[in-house]
């Protein structure tokens, strides 16, 4: 019983961290599947956390913080889609430039405009989300196994919770049963051909920045608004770089990208229950090897050591028009 | 595929194009000043003042360029063979386990002058170390080496973190670092340096390794463009399928880049480690291999280029200290947010203003053709 119990304490706070990791990396999934590399996940994501808690700091409601997140977040997607795009610019350096932007912009802002060391007000109750509680959640809290799983890990989570984790269907259906899911794959295949058709390769690729840029949003506005009550300076602390991860780990497809998320979360809430704790046979696993272990195991996927990952195509390369 | 641009003179291409991106990049620095309720050019003045009004300001700023100069050419010599070294703030952490390991070992029975050089081989050992594996991961099993050494950034900061508090760290203490080290492990200063020219170097740990770092700027020149390895990563940087059929070992390259690359950000330790705190610290690298991004970016990955542009970001390193201590409502955030606009700006977006310079060259020498012919009839 006390092991359920552990464990149902261990799905919960995965479930908890990895929302922001769904939301960026099928964020990743759409720009990386149209041929466009994106490591500034990390830089968009902190951009529209700041943008969330200063909106709804100032106006007092979550949906205009969410909104400015959303609209931060795609400002910045366009300013990668601009250089990486239509000045051909290399996508590496871009993003690794809004990166830094971002980081240095909410602090700067965040100073100026709220004086409280980087950070927004703590918000109020209308200017956050609420956790979503299902239909009799507490009634059958009691009833073993049942009632913990239904009240504790199907219940009681914010609405952009259930909607992260929407959006996987969601995504796997726009990308391979839609027609501009089609052609947004093909971009990142072979944008030879999609010109050929006569579809405008820049256009879609954009397209598929600005889905990023929502995404995105949604992923900055969930760490300001739901996981915490406000923004604190770096609070993405490398979350995108781990949702780039995941997505690389999943081999660019919508459902694992979903389970690789869940398992990183999945560690990093065993990292935090192990802090100090010995196992058994193994002894006392150092603390930091359980928070490197995203990054190893990612590397050695791309190794080929499990399985390969092999990534779009036209990933990175600028299209040019033969003249 | 044709040629997107005209050819341009040299010093266009090397000097007024980085010019405008420089000066569009402050300008939008400059905006960012104004929104957040500040004067631009107050700002401004603050950092020239900050970073040269003084001696010691002066020997901040160049103790700043050392540190930007090894991490700069770390990236410059990847570039070169076509790879992106994105790990150079990995590499200078780990890299900074040999300068320690050396220090430890004999700062308290040999003088500096022994020391150094053992510290020499050992960061750039175990920063060469931290680059060869994503370069063996490229160039064998394919794996892309930009995604695999921002992974290994962050495997070197777990590692690390690990070390400083579980290894090295002295008995007793608590505080994540190594024991201070004792006389042997302390770069002497070069305020003689300075005092050729009338400057007081004061509290600026301006050190013997700004000497280390301009000679492996010339070194990397000269690998680079006067012997064959050089070449042979030139041609894979410009064109791998030329390079392969004209049978340069691809792997073997590629290997070899990624470890001088990765042994240059190694040896940025040294100048923190041995000529600032004389320890080992936690995190001590402070962002200085993405600096080096940026720093390559500027310079061209030429060491003519790297040299000035890395003190172009000590002068924002230790100018923007001051600004944050003048102007209390701007942090030295400023400064990260500077750096990422001169990446923008210089690097992922070069091309922006090269065509209206290049049309105003163009229809210049037209004109001037004009000229000659009308003389001529």
């Amino acid at each position: 019983m006390d092991f359920f119990h552990v464990l149902v304490v261990l799905l919960e706070s995965t479930i908890r961290v990895s929302v922001p990791l769904v939301f960026a990396a099928l964020a990743g999934l759409f720009t990386e599947r149209a041929g466009v590399f994106d490591i500034s996940l990390e830089g968009k994501m902190l951009g529209a956390a700041f943008a969330a808690g200063a909106a709804a700091a100032v106006s007092q409601s979550v949906w205009v913080g969410l909104a400015a997140a959303i609209l931060v977040s795609v400002l910045l997607s366009l300013v990668h889609g601009y250089a990486s795009i239509t000045q051909r610019g290399n996508q590496i350096v871009s993003g690794v430039a809004i990166n830094f932007i971002v980081a240095g912009a909410t602090v700067i802002l965040g100073e100026a405009w709220f004086r409280q060391g980087g950070r927004t007000p703590a918000l109020v109750e209308g200017a956050r989300f609420q956790i979503v509680n299902f239909p009799g959640a507490d009634a059958i809290r009691d009833v073993p196994i049942v009632g913990p799983v239904y009240a504790d890990l199907l219940s009681g989570h914010f609405l952009l919770t259930y909607f992260a984790f929407a959006m996987v269907p969601i995504s796997w259906w726009i990308l391979f049963r839609t027609r501009f899911g089609l052609r947004l794959r093909a971009v990142g295949e072979n944008p030879g051909a999609v010109d050929t058709a006569g579809i405008s390769v820049i256009w879609l690729r954009y397209r598929a920045v600005i889905c990023c840029g929502i995404l995105c949003g949604f992923a900055g506005a969930y760490l300001s608004l739901a996981m915490t009550a406000g923004f604190v300076k770096g609070m993405t602390a490398g979350k995108g770089y781990i949702a780039l991860a995941a997505l690389i780990f999943a081999k660019w497809r919508p459902v694992n990208v979903m389970f690789a998320c869940l398992l990183f979360g999945f560690l990093d809430a065993l990292a935090i229950r192990l802090q100090g704790t010995p196992l058994p046979l193994i002894g006392q696993v150092p603390v930091q090897l359980m928070q490197a272990l995203p990054y190893i195991l990612t590397v050695v996927l791309l190794a080929g050591f499990i399985g390969k990952a092999i990534p779009p195509k036209a990933g990175g390369v600028p299209y040019v028009k033969e003249r | 595929m044709s040629v997107p641009y005209a050819r341009l003179p040299g010093w266009v291409e090397y000097g007024l194009i980085p010019l405008v991106n420089l000066a569009v990049a402050f300008l939008v620095a400059g905006l960012v000043v104004l929104l957040v309720g500040e004067n631009p050019l107050e700002a401004a003045y603050h950092l020239i003042n900050g970073a040269f009004g003084r001696g010691e300001y002066i020997g901040f700023t160049l103790y700043y360029a050392t540190t930007f100069i090894f991490t700069g050419l770390a990236v410059a010599v990847a570039f070169h063979a076509g790879l992106f070294n994105i790990g150079g703030e990995g590499q200078a952490y780990v890299g900074g386990i040999g300068v320690a390991l050396a220090c430890l070992w004999l700062d308290q029975v040999m003088p500096w002058y022994v020391v150094f050089p053992l510290a020499i081989v050992g960061s750039a050992f175990f920063g060469a170390l931290w680059a060869f594996l994503p370069g063996w991961l490229q160039a064998r099993r394919g794996s892309h080496i930009v995604i695999t050494t921002i992974m290994f950034n962050f495997i070197a900061s777990s590692l690390m973190v690990y070390l400083l508090t579980r290894v090295l760290k002295p008995l007793g203490s608590m505080a994540p670092q190594t024991r201070t080290f004792a006389e042997g492990g302390q770069l002497p200063k070069l305020d003689w340096l300075l005092s050729i020219f009338g400057l007081n170097v004061g509290t600026a740990p301006f050190n013997i390794s700004f000497l280390l770092a301009l000679a492996a700027a010339f070194a990397v020149w000269v690998l680079i463009w006067r012997t064959r390895l050089g070449y042979e990563m030139r041609t894979m940087g410009h064109s791998p399928s030329a390079a392969r059929y004209a049978g340069i070992r691809e792997s073997r390259i590629i290997v070899i880049t990624m470890m001088i690359s990765g042994g240059l950000a190694g040896m940025m330790a040294l100048n923190p480690i041995m000529g600032e705190q004389f320890r080992m610290q936690l995190d001590f690298v402070q962002g200085a291999g993405f600096v080096g991004i940026a720093v390559a970016l500027m310079g061209r990955s030429h060491p003519g280029g790297i040299i000035p542009a890395a003190i172009l970001f000590g002068v924002l390193y230790q100018g923007g200290a001051e600004i944050a201590f003048e102007m209390p409502s701007i942090s030295r955030d400023m400064i990260v947010i500077i750096q990422g606009l001169v990446i923008l700006f210089a690097g992922a977006l070069e091309n922006m203003f090269r065509p209206a310079i290049t049309r105003a060259f163009a229809t210049r020498g037209q004109r001037a053709a004009a000229v000659v012919q009308t003389k001529g009839a």
